[in-house]
C-alpha cells in the first residue's frame, strides 16, 4: 500500500485557494487515487485565513491532516505560509507566493507584519520556494489566475501526469476562464 | 468511477435519487449548499423559507400531503424549528421526512457549539450520522425509508467536517417515487390533547421498535480487529480514529439514537479496553455507563471543540505532535473582516463615532464588533437585537434609549426581527432599529430571501417592501439612507436617536460582492495628506499605512466606495487612481 500524500493550501479569503484545492482533488481522483478534501466556508472567508486540506492515496480515512505530516504547504501569502509551517513534515516542501497582505491587526498598527521572519525562512529553509505568482498572472493579463500559477508550481512535486491536470482544470474551471487558467498553470510549472 | 462531492452535495444527490419532491431550508453554515445543490435537480421543488421554523412547517405539510421531503438547517436553526419538530415527533409522517441538522463543533461560523444529538433523545427520534460523502448520500435514502416504515421524522446529523469535506461518491439513477394518497386523519395530525395522548403512546411503541432495529441495522456494525483497543464512535470522528488506530476494533454507529444496547455490550465485552470517542457531549458514553459497562470517554477526551486525529492519538496512545518546522515567531492573527467597499462599514463607522450602545445580530455585520469599528455590545442569536434593545430601554429608561440602537440585516430581520419590532411598538419602546439592507443573505454566500425579488432557483418573486412592512407594524419614523453617504448617515442617525419615538432606519445599499460595477480605485494626494490616519479608522483593507504616517490606496482592494474620501478632513483622497497613489 502506497503512502497518502498530504497537501495544505492556505491563503487569504478571496484569493481563490478553494478553486486550486478542487482542481488538485479532481486531478488526484482522475489519477485513480482515493481523495478527501476539507474546505472552509462562511465567516472565515471574509478576508480571514482560509485553509484547505487535500489528502490522496490508495485509501484515505481522515479529511484532516495531522500537524507535522503535510508533504506540501502551498501558501498564497507569506504570513499564512509561516502560520502553517508547523503542519509541514520533516522534509516537507513549502511553496510560497512572495506577496504580503496585511491582516487587520497590522493595518491598524496593533501588530507588525513578519517581514524579517519570512525573509529568513526564504533564505534558510531547504525545500522552500518563494516566487511572485501574482506578477506572473498579471503578465498573463489575469491577476486572479495566480491561484493556478501556484498550483502549477506545486504540480512538479506531485506524481500526477500533465494530461490529468489539464483534464482536472477543464472539469473544474468555468469554460470561459479555461484558457487563461491553463496558461497560468503551465506558467507555474515553469516558474 | 464516482465523483468528488461535498457532504452537502452528496445529501442533495441522495435526496434527488430517493425521490424527494420538496426541499426547504433557511441558509446557515454549514448547511447552505444542500438546498443550493438540490435546487439544480429537475422535478424537485426547493425553497429558501424565511426561517427554519417555517422551513420545517412547509416540510411537514409536504410530508402529510404524501411527498418525500428534505428540510435542512444549521444546528442553531433547529432551536428555531424545535416547536414544530417536537410535535411532529408525535404526529409522524406520510411521505418520508428527513431533517438535516448541520452541527458546527469548533464554531467555525456559529455562536455556539450545541450537540443536536440531544434533540433526538428529547424528541425520541432516530438520528443517523454519516462519516463521509458516500454515507451521507446513502443515509438520506435510508432516512426516508425509515421515516415511512416507522412513521417518524428522521434526523440526519452532519458536522462541518462532513458538510464541507469532499470525498468520492458513486451516483445512481433516481427512483420513481409516487406521492402517497392524501388522507384526512385528525387523530394523527390534529394534536388536541386527547389525540396527542394517544400519539405519545405510539411514540413510545416506536421508540421500542427502533431500539430493536438498532441492534440489527447494517449501519451499526462491528469491525473486529486488534481486541486490545475497542472504539465506539460515529460520524466523521470514525475517520479520525481509523487514521490513528487503523488496526483497532470498532463499533461504528451509523444510528446514535436509540442505541443498540446488546450490540454495545457484546463489543465492550469483546475488547480489553473500550473507548467512546465522540465530539462534544458524552451522549453515547452516558448510556453505555448507565448499563454498567466500563468505558473511557470524556475522562480522556475534551467536551469542547472539534476532535482531530492529533487529539485521539494523544489521548488514547499518549502520542504528542512532533513539529519539524515551528512557526518562526508569534504571528499576528488574520481575523475575518468586512470586505473593502462593504456598505456596513459606513454605518459602523458612524456608530463607533457616536459612541452608542449597539444591540447586534447575526450576519456579516457582526464583524462590526471587531476593531477598529468595535461597535457591537451584544450578539446572541438570529433576531435578538431588537428585543434585547427594548429590554435595555425598559431596564434603564428612555434616556438610555437616546444612545441605543439595534442593528439587524435584511435577511435576519425577515427571519425573526418582525415580531420583536411589533413588541417595540406595542409596549412603547423608543429605540432606533437599523435594518442593514444589503439586498441579500451575504454571510452564507448570497442567498435570495423574500426581500430580494428572487427565489432559490433565481426566478422572479414578489419583493417584500420593508418600508411598508415596518409602517404597518406601527413605526411612523421610517428613514431610508445610503450608508456610504457619510453626511446623510450622520444626520439621520442623530435625528432618530434624539426622537422619543420608535424609529427604523433602513440602511440600504447592495452588498459590494453582488454589485458588479467596476470603478477605478481612488488615490491619495500625497501633497495634501498629513498622516492624520482618520481614514484608517474605517478599517478598510483598501487603505495602507506606510513609512510611519503616510497613507496610500491598495489598488488591489479599493472599490472606490469613497467612504474614506468623505471622512478625510483635508480632502486628500481623490478619484482617478492608477498605480499605487
Amino acid at each position: 500500500m502506497g503512502k497518502v500524500v498530504n497537501v495544505i493550501i492556505v491563503g487569504v479569503g478571496g484569493q481563490g485557494t478553494l478553486l486550486s484545492s478542487r482542481v488538485l482533488a479532481k486531478a488526484a481522483m482522475l489519477n485513480g487515487f482515493d481523495v478527501k478534501m476539507s474546505e472552509v466556508h462562511g465567516m472565515a472567508q471574509r478576508g480571514g485565513s482560509v485553509v484547505t486540506q487535500v489528502r490522496f492515496g490508495p485509501k484515505v480515512y481522515s479529511p484532516l491532516i495531522r500537524m507535522g505530516e503535510a508533504d506540501v504547504v502551498l501558501a498564497f501569502e507569506k504570513l499564512e505560509a509561516l502560520r502553517l509551517m508547523p503542519y509541514l513534515a520533516e522534509g516537507g516542501r513549502l511553496i510560497v507566493n512572495d506577496l504580503a497582505i496585511n491582516p487587520l491587526p497590522v493595518m491598524i498598527r496593533a501588530a507588525k507584519y513578519p517581514d524579517q521572519e519570512a525573509a529568513a525562512v526564504k533564505e534558510q529553509m531547504k525545500n522552500s520556494c518563494f516566487f511572485n505568482a501574482t506578477a506572473i498572472a498579471e503578465g498573463l493579463g489575469e491577476p486572479r489566475a495566480a491561484n493556478l500559477v501556484l498550483l502549477g508550481a506545486m504540480a512538479r512535486y506531485l506524481d500526477i501526469p500533465e494530461p490529468v491536470w489539464e483534464e482536472a482544470i477543464k472539469a473544474t474551471v468555468p469554460a470561459k476562464a479555461q484558457e487563461v487558467n491553463l496558461a497560468a498553470f503551465k506558467a507555474g510549472e515553469k516558474a | 468511477m464516482g465523483d468528488l462531492m461535498l457532504g452537502n452535495e452528496a445529501i442533495a444527490r441522495g435526496a434527488y435519487e430517493a425521490g424527494v419532491k420538496v426541499g426547504t431550508a433557511y441558509p446557515g453554515t454549514p448547511s447552505t449548499e444542500i438546498i443550493e445543490n438540490l435546487s439544480r435537480y429537475p422535478g424537485v421543488y426547493t425553497e429558501w423559507a424565511p426561517n427554519e421554523k417555517v422551513a420545517l412547517e412547509v416540510g411537514i405539510g409536504s410530508s402529510i400531503a404524501g411527498a418525500r421531503t428534505l428540510v435542512a438547517m444549521k444546528h442553531v436553526g433547529v432551536n428555531v424549528a424545535a416547536d414544530p419538530l417536537l410535535t411532529l415527533a408525535y404526529t409522524g409522517v406520510s411521505g418520508g421526512l428527513v431533517l438535516i441538522t448541520a452541527d458546527d463543533p469548533g464554531m467555525h461560523s456559529s455562536q455556539n457549539e450545541q450537540d443536536n444529538r440531544g434533540y433526538a433523545r428529547m424528541a425520541k427520534l432516530p438520528i443517523l450520522e454519516p462519516s463521509d460523502s458516500q454515507e451521507a448520500k446513502d443515509m438520506v435514502r435510508l432516512s426516508l425509508e425509515l421515516s415511512e416504515e416507522y412513521d417518524s421524522p428522521v434526523l440526519l446529523r452532519i458536522t462541518t467536517r462532513l458538510a464541507h469535506s469532499q470525498s468520492i461518491v458513486e451516483t445512481a439513477e433516481p427512483s420513481q417515487v409516487e406521492l402517497k394518497p392524501y388522507q384526512k386523519d385528525a387523530a394523527k395530525y390534529v394534536m388536541l390533547p386527547v389525540n396527542a395522548r394517544a400519539r405519545h403512546a405510539k411514540v413510545e411503541e416506536r421508540r421500542q421498535k427502533l431500539e430493536e432495529l438498532a441492534e440489527t441495522i447494517p449501519i451499526n456494525r462491528i469491525e473486529w480487529g486488534d481486541r486490545r483497543i475497542g472504539i465506539i464512535t460515529s460520524g466523521v470522528v470514525y475517520q479520525y480514529a481509523k487514521e490513528v488506530l487503523p488496526d483497532a476494533s470498532y463499533l461504528k454507529l451509523g444510528m446514535t439514537n436509540p442505541l443498540p444496547r446488546r450490540l454495545i455490550e457484546e463489543f465492550v465485552r469483546g475488547v480489553e479496553t473500550a473507548y467512546v470517542i465522540e465530539e462534544l457531549e458524552p451522549i453515547i458514553e452516558e448510556s453505555v455507563r448507565s448499563w454498567g459497562l466500563p468505558v473511557h470517554g470524556k475522562d480522556l477526551m475534551p467536551r469542547m471543540g472539534e476532535l482531530s486525529p492529533e487529539i485521539i492519538a494523544n489521548r488514547v496512545l499518549g502520542e504528542t505532535v512532533s513539529i519539524s518546522h515551528p512557526a518562526p515567531a508569534a504571528l499576528p492573527p488574520r481575523p475575518p473582516m468586512m470586505c473593502p467597499g462593504c456598505p456596513h462599514r459606513g454605518m459602523f463607522f458612524e456608530l463607533n463615532r457616536s459612541k452608542v450602545v449597539v444591540s447586534g445580530d447575526i450576519g456579516c455585520y457582526t464583524l462590526g464588533a471587531s476593531p477598529p469599528l468595535s461597535s457591537m455590545d451584544t450578539t446572541i442569536c438570529m433576531g435578538a437585537s431588537i428585543g434585547a434593545a427594548l429590554g435595555m430601554e425598559k431596564a434603564r429608561g428612555k434616556e438610555f434609549a437616546r444612545k441605543l440602537v439595534a442593528v439587524i440585516g435584511d435577511s435576519t430581520f425577515i427571519h425573526s426581527g418582525i415580531t420583536p419590532l411589533v413588541d417595540v411598538v406595542y409596549n412603547g419602546g423608543t429605540t432606533t432599529v437599523i435594518i442593514l439592507d444589503n439586498r441579500t443573505t451575504a454571510m452564507t454566500g448570497h442567498q435570495n430571501h423574500p426581500g430580494t425579488g428572487k427565489r432559490v432557483s433565481g426566478e422572479t418573486a414578489p419583493s417584500l417592501d420593508l418600508e411598508a412592512l415596518v409602517r404597518a407594524i406601527g413605526i411612523e419614523r421610517v428613514r431610508v439612507i445610503d450608508p456610504l453617504n457619510v453626511k446623510e448617515t450622520r444626520q439621520v442617525l442623530k435625528e432618530e436617536l434624539a426622537a422619543e419615538a420608535p424609529s427604523v432606519i433602513i440602511s440600504r445599499r447592495p452588498c459590494v460582492l453582488i454589485d458588479k460595477t467596476v470603478r477605478p480605485p481612488l488615490a491619495v494626494d500625497q501633497e495634501k495628506c498629513n498622516g492624520c490616519t482618520a481614514c484608517i479608522r474605517t478599517g478598510c483593507p483598501g487603505l495602507e499605512l506606510y513609512e510611519e504616517k503616510k497613507v496610500r490606496i491598495n489598488t488591489q482592494f479599493c472599490t472606490s466606495c469613497t467612504l474614506c474620501a468623505q471622512i478625510c478632513p483635508l480632502d486628500a483622497i481623490v478619484e482617478g487612481g492608477t498605480a499605487n497613489g
